[in-house]
């Protein structure tokens, strides 16, 4: 029972790290634009397609992944200056749907861009033989790619903590997402800031691609719409807007799934005689094994209830302005 | 007394359309009768997504879960028997020996019947739902709505015994025709026409364009949009339920994103507020699709379609965001009216008397 709970929180911490890594990207450009960009997701789709194409060419994870994160962050940067900048300031819905556009193009890009290249809708991920395969420690057997998430998640996530306090530029961006019309009296660049944003969202989006894409062993071109629907639900949760919330909520989301997950059928789980039959039968009929399929929903009624009772998330600040 | 010169224009216009549809019909050309019913279909999805979002400023993105629970009930109300216990063998025994196949003479009764049915139950979810959902705003609304919609996916899959969940909901009879369809459109345009032109609609109109003004002046914000939403949700079930019939099997993955964004494309480009402007919004992006499927079939660049589409979407939303027709309406029932009182376009909304 002990290790079965080291192993699910094992699980919860590599699921949370992608979905902190996705959701810093959303909150960033939120926080400064207020637009949800809901490309965000492809951006992932965009980086599994590089490793498979650059892996698929011989080349080693380490020659590789800075492929990968460039090629990445150039798509977030086209997709910035050409998309989204004709329409900043205008009302949410608008930039809203218009992700919803950019997204599609990406999307069917990749699609055109594969079937011209002669290979199948669905792709195989060739997953490096580092990432392969578990660690036993103990009694415990964790897959490798589940600890690479993790440690991927802390570091580049601490990285950025560093930049956004400690670096002029990072603290242009805060200042701007702080309130971005006197950020601009105060002379700074709001361009060069809703850049960064945009590049530092794509490179962690481009890690977070590749390593969901390592866990789902295959891609195609619309893996990107679940994971982007999750980090939002992530950095709502934390408090959108907010690079702190955002990881939160990344965490948070990730312990609720897996909390589903290894509920559903704990009933049956249990050892004859631990618990008394009554308690048992009660486990079996409100957490059945079949709960497991209604993860998806449970996570969107959580959404729901968080938006109503506690808008501004976790770690947000009150605003009047989105509430009747 | 009716006022004859009113009704001219719109009554033209109908009876016009009535004959086209005839000429449709005796012509046996059954890829432009299928082109129709699938405007149809659209239309009615476009315009009560207008109503719902457009009216009021509340961005729905659950609009297509409506219409698949629409679909999925009043298919399962129309499964005659045989079928019925072929297909879905573990329906609770209440519904399994409902089959609303009746016909009176040529009419398929029991399909109307079976969509009414379907369309109430679903303005009923859409009720407790919006109840919930309308007292949020911005994009927050349209995640919510989207949150709905992923929920009504979920749902349909895991629900086996009525879905027969992943697997293809096949064998639904196919009632929907170009008179059915077309029928339905009329019905959902007289409606949101006339919610457009009563007090309702116009408290929907100003709570849309400022909030805090229109409560300060005691105009209701939450009951114009829960009526928005849940009419809006009616239609899009109706749609379902003609939808259901016409392609005869489907499964849950059909009513999704794609979908979900092919019809706000529609509104967006006719024009947010305007029921003219999201009959012209269908027409163009169904026959944009049509003629690009054939440019995909015959260079097998598939996808070319959908970026284009997204392009041209991106394009109206930088340059024209009120899309092509604004809020403004072609004026059909000023057509035959006396040229000083029928302007080439509406006036503006005058405000509403405070």
């Amino acid at each position: 029972m002990i290790d079965y709970t080291i192993q699910q929180i094992i699980n919860a911490l590599s699921a949370g790290s992608l979905y902190a890594l996705m959701a810093v990207g959303l909150a960033m450009v939120f926080g400064i634009l207020r637009l949800i960009n809901f490309a965000h997701g492809d951006l992932m789709m965009i980086a599994a397609y590089i490793a498979v194409f650059s892996l698929g060419a011989g080349l080693s994870v380490a020659a590789a992944l800075p492929l990968i994160v460039l090629g990445t962050v150039i798509v977030g940067l086209l997709m910035e200056r050409v998309a989204y900048r004709p329409i900043r300031g205008a009302p949410d819905v608008a930039m809203l749907l218009t992700s919803f556009a950019v997204g599609q193009i990406l999307q069917n890009g990749t699609l055109l861009v594969t079937r011209l290249a002669g290979k199948p809708t669905l792709i195989a991920f060739p997953s490096p033989d580092i990432l392969n395969g578990v660690v036993n420690i103990g009694t415990l057997t964790i897959p490798k790619v589940n600890i690479a998430s993790f440690f991927a998640g802390v570091i580049l996530l601490g990285l950025l903590s560093l930049f956004v306090t400690r670096t002029t530029l990072g603290l242009s961006m805060r200042a701007a997402a702080e309130d971005l019309p006197a950020a601009r009296l105060m002379g700074i660049k709001v361009d060069r800031v809703v850049a960064t944003a945009f590049a530092i969202g794509a490179g962690l989006a481009a890690v977070a691609g590749f390593l969901y894409a390592v866990q789902a062993g295959q891609i195609n071109p619309y893996m990107g719409f679940t994971p982007v629907l999750k980090a939002f639900i992530a950095a709502v949760i934390g408090g959108f807007g907010s690079i702190a919330g955002a990881v939160l909520g990344g965490y948070v989301l990730g312990f609720l799934e897996v909390l589903v997950t290894a509920l559903a059928g704990i009933g049956d789980l249990l050892p004859a005689g631990s618990v008394p039959p009554e308690v048992k039968s009660f486990l079996q009929q409100w957490l059945p094994s079949g709960l497991a399929s209604w993860r998806d929903a449970v996570v969107f009624v959580v959404l729901i209830l968080v938006l109503l009772v506690r808008p501004q998330g976790i770690l947000g600040r009150r605003s009047r302005e989105d509430e009747l | 007394m009716i006022d004859w010169r009113r009704w001219a224009g719109p009554g033209v216009v109908i009876l016009a359309a009535a004959a086209g549809l005839a000429m449709l019909e005796v012509s046996g050309q059954a890829f432009w009768q299928g082109l129709a019913i699938n405007l149809a279909i659209f239309s009615i999805l476009t315009v009560s997504l207008n109503l719902t979002s457009g009216f009021t400023g509340v961005f729905s993105l659950g609009q297509i879960g409506f219409m698949a629970l629409g679909a999925y009930m009043s298919a399962i109300l129309t499964l005659p028997l045989p079928e019925k216990a072929a297909y879905l063998p573990n329906l609770p025994s209440w519904l399994a020996g409902v089959h609303l196949d009746q016909r009176i003479g040529d009419v398929p009764v029991g399909f109307l019947v079976a969509t009414v049915i379907a369309a109430v139950v679903v303005s009923g979810i859409a009720w407790l739902v919006g109840r919930v959902l309308m007292r949020l705003s911005g994009h927050f609304v349209a995640v919510a709505t989207l949150g709905f919609l992923v929920i009504v996916r979920v749902v349909l899959f895991n629900a086996d015994d009525f879905t027969r969940g992943s697997r293809t909901f096949s064998n639904v009879t196919p009632y929907t025709n170009l008179w059915w369809s077309w029928a339905w459109v009329l019905l959902v345009v007289y409606v949101v026409w006339r919610i457009k032109r009563s007090p309702y609609g116009r408290d929907m109109f100003v709570q849309r364009d400022d909030r805090s003004a229109a409560q300060a002046v005691g105009i209701r914000v939450m009951e114009p949009r829960l009526l928005a939403f849940v009419v809006g949700a009616f239609f899009s079930a109706v749609a379902g339920s003609l939808y259901a019939h016409f392609i005869t099997s489907f499964s849950p993955t059909v009513f999704y994103f794609d979908l979900t964004f092919r019809v706000i494309t529609m509104l967006v480009i006719g024009g947010m507020g305007s029921v003219s402007g999201s009959m012209l919004g269908a027409i163009l992006i169904v026959g944009l699709t049509e003629a690009l499927r054939r440019v995909e079939d015959a260079t097998l660049l598939y996808g070319l379609s959908q970026i284009i589409l997204a392009v041209i979407f991106i394009v109206v939303i930088t340059v024209r965001r009120e899309g092509l027709l604004g809020q403004r309406e072609v004026p059909l029932d000023r057509l035959f009216m006396r040229r000083e009182r029928a302007p080439a376009t509406a006036p503006p909304e005058p405000p509403p008397p405070t």
